[in-house]
């Protein structure tokens, strides 16, 4: 176990250099930079003074020792400075941080509870006229851009309720009620979409189950389809569905881009495409690095899960 | 009588084998067995038939503005209303299909071809050189397809061809890895082995005899990537990150905000979500449907 562990975080580490070098060279490959950018909103460019403002942010120097400088921060902890705002990385990404892992995290909540009743249902009832309404209904869930859901809800709040989205974050300490609303409705947009794939992973996956020998036991015994379902055949068909909860947990900080934006919440998701925009690349490349980070880790955390979730699972070689 | 070259008369061996369907049959048994399916390849096909059509299907010039008729309510004039700078919504949405359907199948295809090929070669070859590809591909699939496309599109630049690339890239690894767990199991059957003692080269063996056998997958792959493909064009489109004005593309006609328009003009915000929604549904349905036909081991899973 510890050494398979070891492995994995070897090769983990491996991926994480590998993807800093293509995300440093795609940035550097970028028409345009931040300079050009400022001195095009100043409406004028003087080419000492962009001289020297490169000279400043140590743009002025070969890219493989911009690159090993960047390795260097990221080992010692000190992001760099943002290009724009003139003040260390870290500190403009720190106060983000909550905002979209607060969102991530009900996402997943309404996701879960949406997908993993709506796929048992499904398989429980398979090929009925409620199996195909729910599996049109989660497919159709996979096909909305959530970014449009959430301006639907929005257009429906605003219409029916008079209500309007916040321009601002409210912090939870100020006003809990608003922001429980703020955070309602990005969640609820973002999870009826991976509630699709859970739904329909839970549904497979209990249909495998439900033909298994022991399951027939159970019936014959005369345990109540109650029993059955949720205790016995749940129980081993979750397995796969804790999988995609993982991967789906990772792949919501790409669907928060949108989101984020949508409902005007100050997110990592949201600060990516702004920075990327500004070509501020030491808040891209770290924003970025960082959800790479995240979906490594919790890659590794789902499969270390499988252990302690399934006995019969051993890790090695 | 004629004989075939083994001797055994021509129309004996004829008889032997059954009948192969004709594409109507097969046609008519997808649509009774899977009724789902079959409506999504409707609308697949009916997205198909008004991206090429457009320019006659239109009613006014896409991209030609009104100051006079902003912000426009449907009506017999201009059937899904005005935007607002009074172009006219139905006349862009029909165009936005060309528009999708040529960056959803330009990246899926790029992406699938490409990623197809080095999964190919990787499970061939095997050994040393198919851990490091595995692991090259760890690099790219470790993102959120969404988050790589960003970069990727930000980097290269907003045009139509570098939407179709930053698309193409993430679907790579996605697709190496579908094509190689089916050449790996291939590639251990015995006419494979009955071809290499033939002396077949290995480029013959991999290209002639076990590409043909990995069309199902890559079938299944494309239709599945389709759908996300024009989700991610809509969304970078959105963000402003995609498809360059004048085009008329879905996701860029949704770059409004919700909260200014819905009081006036909540038509600007539901047609384009509607088509995108559709076109994905469409293509979903006629996935799922196509890898439970064509992929035998996931069937009954759904």
């Amino acid at each position: 176990m510890k050494s398979y562990v070891a492995q994995r975080l070897g090769i983990a580490i491996l991926t994480l250099v590998g993807m800093s070098i293509v995300i440093f060279t795609l940035l550097r490959l970028a028409p345009g930079d931040i300079v050009d950018i400022l001195f095009s909103t100043a409406g004028y460019v003087n080419e000492s003074e962009k001289q020297a403002i490169l000279k400043e942010l140590g743009m002025d120097r070969p890219y493989w020792i911009q690159y090993l400088d960047w390795m260097r921060q990221i080992l010692t902890g000190d992001l760099g400075k943002s290009y724009r705002y003139d003040v260390p990385a870290w500190e403009v990404i720190r106060p983000l941080v909550p905002v979209t892992i607060e969102l991530a995290v009900l996402s997943i909540i309404v996701a879960v509870v949406l997908g993993v009743p709506t796929g048992v249902i499904s398989a429980v009832r398979q090929d009925t006229t409620l199996d195909y309404v729910l599996r049109v209904l989660s497919l159709a869930g996979l096909s909305m851009p959530s970014f449009w859901l959430g301006m639907v809800i929005i257009l429906g709040m605003v219409s029916w309720l008079g209500w309007i989205p916040p321009l601002t974050y409210v912090k939870p300490t100020e006003n809990f009620r608003a922001h429980a609303i703020q955070f309602a409705l990005p969640a609820l947009a973002v999870g009826y979409r991976s509630s699709a794939l859970i739904m329909r992973i839970t549904r497979s996956s209990l249909l495998e189950v439900m033909r298994e020998d022991y399951i027939r036991t159970a019936w014959a015994k005369g345990q109540a389809e109650r029993v059955v379902i949720w205790h016995h055949a749940l129980k081993n068909a979750i397995l796969p569905v804790v999988t995609v909860i993982g991967i789906e947990f990772a792949f919501l900080i790409g669907g928060l881009v949108v989101t984020e934006t949508v409902f005007n919440l100050p997110g990592v998701a949201r600060f990516l495409v702004q920075a990327i925009l500004w070509r501020d690349y030491p808040i891209v490349q770290n924003l970025v690095m960082f959800i790479a980070i995240v979906v490594i880790l919790s890659n590794l955390f789902v499969d270390m899960l499988y252990g302690v979730l399934d006995p019969r699972v051993r890790y090695g070689g | 009588m004629v004989a075939s070259p083994v001797g055994v008369p021509v129309d004996l061996v004829v008889v032997g084998a059954p009948a192969r369907p004709g594409w109507g049959t097969t046609l008519g048994r997808f649509i009774r067995r899977k009724p789902l399916g079959a409506a999504g390849g409707a609308i697949t096909a009916i997205m198909l038939v008004t991206a090429v059509l457009a320019p006659w299907l239109q009613t006014h010039d896409p991209i030609a503005t009104d100051a006079t008729y902003t912000l426009g309510r449907p009506n017999a004039e201009h059937w899904l209303g005005t935007d607002h700078l009074g172009r006219d919504i139905y006349s862009r949405i029909v165009h936005g299909a060309w528009v999708s359907l040529l960056v959803g199948v330009g990246s899926t295809l790029m992406g699938s071809v490409l990623g197809g090929i080095i999964g190919l070669l990787s499970a061939y070859v095997g050994g040393k050189t198919d851990l490091i590809t595995q692991r090259l591909l760890d690099i790219l699939q470790g993102l959120p397809l969404l988050v790589l496309a960003l970069v990727m599109s930000a980097s290269l630049g907003p045009s139509v061809r570098n939407v179709i690339i930053a698309i193409s890239i993430p679907i790579i690894p996605r697709a190496a890895r579908v094509i190689r767990a089916s050449v790996l199991s291939i590639r251990e059957m015995q006419y494979i082995e009955a071809a290499r003692a033939l002396g077949v080269r290995h480029l013959r063996t991999a290209f002639r005899h076990i590409l043909p056998n990995t069309v199902g997958p890559f079938i299944v792959l494309c239709t599945a990537q389709l759908g996300s493909a024009i989700l991610v064009e809509a969304t970078l489109s959105f963000l402003g990150l995609g498809i360059p004005e004048p085009y008329p593309s879905w996701g860029r006609m949704l770059s409004v905000s919700a909260a200014e328009y819905a009081q006036k003009a909540p038509h600007l915000v539901l047609f384009p979500g509607i088509a995108i929604s559709l076109a994905v549904f469409g293509s979903n349905l006629l996935g799922d449907a196509l890898r439970d036909t064509l992929d035998p081991r996931l069937r009954g899973s759904r």
